[in-house]
């Protein structure tokens, strides 16, 4: 062994925050990047031993199998009041919620505006695939107009099932809001931004600034019915357009951290 | 001794606050006491009122529909509760904006020009002390020192200004 | 001044809590329990303590889940449309045994209702109410001083089992005022060991209600099952009044059976011998005590402000021994003494219930 360290660098690990475990999710998913990056943030950050996050209902179900920080699993959209909970009563630990477009941009509408409202100081990670992926591909909040799901068989049809919804652009509005930014992971430069956010949304929170909330523009390889590379495709081609890249809420103070 | 008292007036005029006192003055002197409002949607104008029972022995419903004693303060309340006021029992009655008389023979009414008297002592809005101070003079079944030592120990806290 | 305060039931709520050591209250503005959110949020900020006014109740119960799970004493409370829109939380907290306090101050039902005093939450909160297989230990109190010391008490038993805890009171109880003595103000416990406080010097912990195994879900239901039977052992509450020697037991609790007393008082006068059961903890009803005393009087007499929902374990508790009649007033309507009083003598009077229901 000591031998081999003299002949052999480690370039790459697994991030301490990370448990040493298998996901469930599916191949090509971009869940696994995202709680890579999240990880890998904790620990440059030095603040494993403080953090405590909060698992959605959806296919992230599972995270805090997956992370190595305190972890509460919270019901369907209410991750947000539970985190307000956790948080106000020991300011000095960093909280984060883990949500889908489901669970935060639909059952959960409520709870995230008011937590985004209120200016609590907790980060919400927020992954936006368009798609119900746990039960199976059903319309999402954020399902395109005509996209086809298990229940918008002829596509999605705006007159009966509404908008998607921007949820960065909405929350952007709210005065408690200190960082909102949108992100994806299609590509290696994206990931990197996406990285970058991250670690500013933690560092917002750890100087007490306000909400921070960072979407993820993600994939659904199997319920989309594409190959893992062809999703990425469908991202860059569809959702980006919609859901466009960028900054939509960086308050005072931000910027300098 | 148990009394079951109704106090009963637009909102505002105190009736709630009355109550209180004399709930306040009854455990003072050592007996069993509630007090229940009225409590509905109304903030301000709707009819409100309060139950005080004071007695020897505990008490079991706060809540009674005939009083031996009844403060009313408005119309509205002498129409509801003159009715109701037990026989051999006191209705005092505010004169002052009530024109109704009671014809009952079987209780003793007191009217008082509680608005007028407030008014003459320099404050309209003690109406409802004048009334309480009428019915304890006919009826005392506390004595007005407990009640204004009371007043003393609980002046309401005035409602914050919210602008 | 006398030791003694006057205090409104919501107050009392509030300040017992406080008293308690609750470090943390969420809630949201609901008739008749409001004042306890208006105690709470000028208290706790004084005291460095967390107030927060939820957007809704499901907010409310998942910041007190929250909450809860940091280790602190917390506590929300609701009325009965919100005691409904807590139920999901409720569950979620059973399943994942962190201990918290819920107050219901009921009102009328069903949907809006009213905001008059009920008693018709009584199924819902003493079989589960939520989904899956949970029960919470439920107290009753019946004066303001009970509301008070069953409030602290509701703290203690919620960190002993690990458990959400509630207390039923209804809208007569939180509105009333009566004189109170309030405990001494007690010291902060510190957040226990299974508590999210941050994975410093210790493997990291979760907290959750999701178990996809079954036979692991099965394995927590029985965990849950066996604090059930724990708390049923040990847990019971119960008075009696006047009951000794007498002939008809009125079974009632809260509000119902403070009023059943004074009928009682009445009833002795004119030399009826009747006498009361109150059930002080509604979950674990005290089903042998009161079967106990099934075989040992001539009728029984179920007073309550629903439509018979106590009755039900009454049914349970006297196995067929004895007649049991019931009186119910519904919709916000309290009962009087002198309704029950009449109740009691058409019982000695052989006549049928004024408002009967079959059975027994």
């Amino acid at each position: 062994m000591a031998e081999a360290e003299k002949l052999e660098r480690v370039v790459f690990s697994r991030p301490k925050a990370l448990s040493d475990t298998t996901t469930h999710y599916c191949p090509g998913c971009i869940h696994g990047i995202v709680h890579r990056l999240i990880a890998e943030a904790i620990d440059e950050l030095g603040i494993q031993e403080r953090t405590i996050g909060i698992a959605p209902v959806g296919c992230s179900v599972l995270a805090y199998h997956y992370f190595d920080v305190d972890f509460a699993e919270a019901a369907h959209g209410r991750a947000p009041a539970m985190a307000t909970g956790l948080k106000r009563v020991q300011p000095d630990k960093i909280v984060f919620t883990y949500q889908g477009d489901g669970d935060l941009a639909a059952i959960g509408t409520n709870e995230i505006i008011h937590a985004v409202n209120r200016g609590e100081n907790i980060t919400t990670f927020f992954i936006n695939n368009a798609i119900y992926g746990m039960t199976g591909g059903q319309m999402a909040p954020t399902t395109l107009p005509g996209q086809v799901t298990t229940s918008t068989p002829f596509g999605r049809d705006v007159r009966a099932a509404g908008y998607p919804l921007r949820v960065c652009e909405m929350v952007a509005t709210l005065s408690g809001a200190a960082y909102v930014v949108r992100r994806t992971a299609i590509n290696p430069r994206e990931i990197r931004r996406l990285k970058k956010a991250i670690l500013t949304a933690f560092k917002v929170q750890m100087a007490g600034l306000g909400y921070s909330l960072v979407e993820v523009v993600s994939n659904c390889p199997t319920n989309w019915g594409m190959t893992p590379i062809e999703s990425l495709e469908w991202i860059e081609k569809n959702m980006l357009p919609y859901y466009p890249l960028g900054d939509f809420k960086v308050a005072e103070g931000v910027e300098n951290l | 001794m148990h009394e079951e008292v109704i106090i009963s007036g637009f909102g505002g005029q105190g009736a709630l606050f009355a109550g209180q006192l004399l709930t306040y003055a009854g455990l003072a002197e050592g007996r069993h006491v509630s007090w229940i409002p009225s409590y509905g949607p109304e903030m301000r104008g709707g009819t409100a009122h309060c139950t005080v029972i004071i007695s020897d022995e505990p008490i079991g419903s706060p809540i009674i529909y005939r009083p031996t004693s009844c403060i009313v303060l408005n119309p509205p309340s002498f129409e509801k509760y003159e009715p109701l006021v037990k026989p051999g029992g006191y209705l005092i009655v505010n004169s002052s904006l009530v024109r109704q008389k009671s014809a009952r023979t079987d209780i003793t009414v007191v009217e008082v020009p509680a608005n007028d008297l407030a008014y003459e002592i320099g404050n309209v809005r003690v109406a409802n002390l004048v009334l309480l101070g009428a019915l304890l003079g006919i009826n005392p079944f506390v004595k007005l020192e407990s009640v204004i030592q009371a007043l003393e120990e609980h002046v309401p806290e005035q409602r914050p200004a919210y602008h | 001044m006398s030791a003694k305060m006057l205090m409104k039931g919501n107050e009392a709520i509030a300040e017992s809590a406080i008293r308690a050591g609750c470090q943390a209250y969420f809630g949201y503005p609901i008739t008749p329990q409001t004042e306890v959110l208006e105690y709470m949020s000028r208290r706790m900020p004084q005291l460095g303590r967390v107030f927060l006014q939820a957007e809704s109740e499901l907010a409310a119960v998942n910041m007190l889940y929250g909450a809860a799970c940091a280790g602190v004493r917390a506590m929300t409370s609701t009325s009965s449309p919100g005691f409904s829109l807590m139920q999901e939380g409720i569950s979620y907290i059973a399943c994942s045994m962190v201990p918290a306090v819920v107050v219901n101050v009921m009102r009328g039902g069903p949907g809006l209702g009213n905001i008059q005093p009920a008693q018709a939450d009584y199924s819902q909160m003493t079989k589960g109410g939520g989904h899956g297989d949970y029960k919470v230990l439920t107290l009753a109190p019946s004066t303001i001083q009970e509301l008070v010391d069953h409030v602290g008490l509701a703290f203690d038993l919620a960190d002993k089992y690990r458990q959400i805890v509630f207390v039923i009171a209804d809208g007569m109880l939180g509105q009333m005022m009566e004189p109170v003595e309030l405990p001494e103000m007690r010291e902060l416990r510190s957040p226990p060991a299974w508590a999210l406080t941050g994975a410093k010097g210790r493997p990291k912990n979760i907290i959750t209600s999701l178990y996809l195994n079954a036979p692991e879900l099965e394995k927590i239901n029985q965990q849950l099952q066996a604090v059930f039977r724990r708390i049923e052992a040990d847990e019971v509450r119960y008075e009696t009044y006047l009951l000794d020697d007498a002939d008809i037991a009125i079974v009632a609790y809260g509000t119902a059976a403070r009023i059943a007393r004074t009928a009682i008082r009445r009833a002795r006068e004119a030399g009826i011998r009747v006498g009361l059961f109150r059930p002080i903890t509604v979950y674990p009803f005290p089903y042998e005590a009161l079967g106990e005393v099934a075989g040992r009087v001539q009728e029984m007499l179920v007073v309550e402000m629903s439509a018979g929902q106590m009755l039900e374990d009454v049914r349970i508790a006297t196995c067929c021994q004895v007649p049991i009649r019931f009186f119910g007033k519904m919709g916000g309507i309290v009962p009087l003494p002198e309704d029950i009083l009449a109740e009691i003598e058409a019982i000695t009077q052989g006549k049928p219930a004024l408002v009967a229901r079959e059975g027994a």
